[in-house]
């Protein structure tokens, strides 16, 4: 089984936080990682690999410093680390995203299953995963909490819905964006990390992926960020203590008050 | 579009360098240098440096190629189960029918469904000016490679200048195939939609970053202008039983659009049968309920009240409760009317799931607890007592 597992470098976000004074978002020293839904898809493909054989490549398109959240993932056992980056990818949205991915992976040569994580904490689109599906032709399931069965034509999941789970079959190669509920990832060992400090980062350029320029970065980008500001924080409330009884009367009348019970 | 910095203006003050959340600013000798790599134009920079003035991106508005003005009309997706009209559709309607106001333009639906003729009709009632319902057995329940080949179909043929859907498990998953296709411009999980009428633009307000951010996004050269909206935020349409239009119907044939996935079957996994995503009300239970048994206290409140049950992720993580229950950053966000949050600190990742919801009523022990900085009611007390004799108090009153 040849799989390859889409990666994005992002910020830690636990880290973000807003300068109340400015109203900006606070970046000193937050430092960037790999994408934690990414891990859940880097995990996955590694379980896939033990179990069938084959070869789990990552590959991510990003600036060059990328190349450490693609470090990340050989420290977890992937095998080859692929960086698409040039100056023409700068401001792609999703749509162009997607399609200098799906570039990158044809580039790669065959494959049997492509993993993306269900989101990016960052951007928080959850439209790459389907884009590089639909550019690259193949078949697609998101929200994969489980995978059932995989054999070398078809695969068995789980897809995670709002009321429940759809059990969904599709045949090889295609693509599934996974969930947290789908396993826990393993922590990288030490020697996984010694092979990741020496591992081979193999680049892609735009000239490589035979991509339309036309199609590539802002110019390609349908979507624009017009602006971007941070949310009037919601300030609490009433604040109150006291005997059981008094709270409960004062629960019950702020609910009757707001006049939601059907 | 260029981003430039005015060095005679830039003073080196690093107000941008800690604005961007690209991490592309750089001081160097003591002016900005931004790394284009990096730079996604987002504009926090020009915002940061209001003061020097020393920012500035130029956008090109340009029409290349595509022709926008040929592009007419509001359309919707609506989303159906088991030929049960979703929340969130109605929503979009009503949301669509005063973008469509405001562009002078019409509202059409399109409706993928198999026997459900009359409610696809009584559309017209909510505000569409036009239905579009596709028939057909394959239609029953959602199929990516059906969905995305006939929603593109009707795209191409019915050129809409804004195409909304609703930002669910099944229009996140097959609506950016459709973008895709198209190449239109698809904003995610919008909160709030304008017009710019003079440009003809659509401007989609979406949080990321979990919720730290807003961006309010354009589609300044493409169509459609596609957004997924998330469900809860807008208002939703009003039966108006006097409102005509026109209703086309459209047969599929079985077995006539080519789907490479196979639903084998479908499982609900909810405790109680109210979807938290669509309820009016939520109790969400956190780590302060101590263990899978009290998670009945929580039950029973949100029962007497009419609402679902929710829980932050240690709660899932411990195993009390199923993660279809999860809500915040890595489980469901959710905008009820209003959410009760018991034993729950208020970690930002739970917040990001819940922040948006009209009113917030925690109950803590802890007068620190973060999730107070939210709440538009703060309860400080030990929820096992509080929440059973709010529950009997209710049970009393409504005679339950
Ligand atoms: C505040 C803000 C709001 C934005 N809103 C929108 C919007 O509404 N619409 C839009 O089209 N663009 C938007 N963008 C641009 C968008 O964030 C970028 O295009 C980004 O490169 C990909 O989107 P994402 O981060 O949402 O990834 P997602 O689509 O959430 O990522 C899903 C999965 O795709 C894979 N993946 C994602 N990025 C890469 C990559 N670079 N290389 C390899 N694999 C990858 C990973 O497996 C990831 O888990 C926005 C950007 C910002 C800063
Ligand atoms: C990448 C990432 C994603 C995450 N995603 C999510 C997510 O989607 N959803 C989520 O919820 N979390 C998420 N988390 C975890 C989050 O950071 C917190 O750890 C979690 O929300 C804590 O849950 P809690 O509030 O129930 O527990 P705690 O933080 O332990 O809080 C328990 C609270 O209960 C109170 N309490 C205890 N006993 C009583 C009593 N008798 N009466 C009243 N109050 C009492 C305590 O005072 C305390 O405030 C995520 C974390 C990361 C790093």
């Amino acid at each position: 089984m040849n799989i390859v597992v889409c990666i994005k470098q992002v910020p830690g976000t636990t880290q973000v936080k807003v300068n109340p004074d400015t109203g900006t978002l606070i970046r000193d020293s937050v430092e960037a990682v790999l994408n934690p839904f990414d891990e859940y898809a880097v995990e996955e493909a590694l379980r896939i690999k033990e179990k069938q054989g084959g070869t789990v490549r990552v590959i991510t398109m990003g600036p060059p410093q990328a190349e450490s959240a693609l470090r990340q993932a050989i420290a977890m056992g992937a095998d080859e680390a692929w960086l698409i980056s040039d100056a023409a990818f700068a401001g792609s949205d999703t749509w162009a995203t997607s399609y200098t991915v799906s570039r990158g992976i044809r580039a790669l040569g065959e494959f049997d299953l492509v993993v993306c994580g269900k989101q990016a904490i960052d951007g928080d689109t959850a439209q790459v995963g389907p884009g590089v599906a639909e550019m690259l032709g193949i078949p697609f399931v998101a929200w994969v909490r489980k995978i059932d069965d995989i054999s070398g034509t078809s695969l068995r999941v789980e897809r995670l819905m709002e009321d429940g789970y759809d059990v969904v079959e599709l045949p090889l190669p295609s693509l599934i964006t996974v969930v947290k509920e789908i396993n826990e990832p393993r922590m990288a060992s030490l020697k996984g990390k010694m092979r990741a400090k020496k591992a081979d980062i193999r680049t892609l350029t735009a000239a490589d992926l035979g991509a339309d320029a036309a199609r590539l970065g802002l110019k390609g980008s349908p979507t624009q960020v017009l602006r971007s500001f941070v949310p009037e924080k919601k300030t609490g409330g009433e604040k109150i203590s006291g005997d059981v009884p008094e709270l409960v009367t004062k629960l019950k009348s702020t609910i009757q008050e707001l006049g939601v019970i059907k | 579009m260029a981003i430039t910095v005015d060095i005679e203006k830039c003073i080196g003050c690093k107000l941008c360098v800690r604005a961007c959340a690209q991490d592309a600013i750089e001081i160097v000798e003591k002016k900005a240098v931004i790394d284009l790599a990096k730079c996604n134009y987002c504009g926090a920079c020009v915002d940061a440096c209001k003061k020097y003035g020393a920012i500035t991106i130029a956008r090109e508005n340009a029409a290349e190629g595509i022709d926008t003005d040929s592009f007419r009309n509001v359309a919707v997706f609506i989303e159906q189960h088991e030929g049960d009209i979703a929340g969130v559709s109605f929503e979009i309607l009503g949301e669509g029918r005063l973008l469509a106001d405001e562009f002078g333009e019409k509202l059409i639906a399109v409706v993928l469904g198999n026997g459900m003729r009359d409610k696809a009709g009584e559309l017209v009632k909510y505000g569409a000016d036009k239905v579009v319902y596709l028939d057909g057995p394959d239609l029953a329940v959602f199929r990516d490679d059906t969905y995305a080949q006939l929603v593109s179909d009707f795209i191409h043929a019915e050129k809409p200048n804004v195409f909304l859907a609703g930002a669910t498990a099944v229009g996140r998953s097959f609506i950016p195939k459709v973008a895709a296709r198209v190449y239109g411009g698809l904003t995610a999980d919008c909160t709030k939609l304008e017009v710019d009428r003079e440009k003809r633009l659509l401007l989609q307000t979406r949080p990321a970053f979990g919720g730290n951010l807003m961006a309010t996004i354009i589609t300044p050269r493409h169509r459609p202008q596609m957004a997924t909206v998330r469900h809860k935020v807008m208002k939703p349409a009003k039966l108006d039983p006097s409102r005509t239009g026109e209703f086309e119907v459209r047969t599929i044939a079985g077995g006539s659009i080519a789907e490479r996935t196979k639903i084998v079957d479908i499982v609900k996994e909810v405790e109680s049968t109210v979807n938290i995503t669509e309820a009016d009300i939520i109790v969400s239970g956190g780590r302060g309920m101590n263990g899978p048994d009290n998670f009945a206290l929580i039950r029973d409140l949100a029962e007497v009240l009419g609402g679902a049950v929710g829980a932050s992720r240690a709660a899932v993580d411990a195993g009390w409760i199923p993660y279809s229950h999860q809500v915040g950053q890595t489980g469901k966000t959710v905008c009820p009317k209003l959410y009760v949050a018991c034993g729950i600190s208020g970690a930002v990742q739970h917040q990001a799931g819940m922040q948006s919801s009209d009113y917030i009523i925690a109950i803590n022990k802890d007068p620190d607890a973060d999730i107070f900085q939210i709440a538009n009611l703060g309860i400080v007390g030990d929820l096992f007592q509080v929440v059973p004799a709010l529950t009997d108090s209710f049970r009393k009153e409504l005679g339950h």
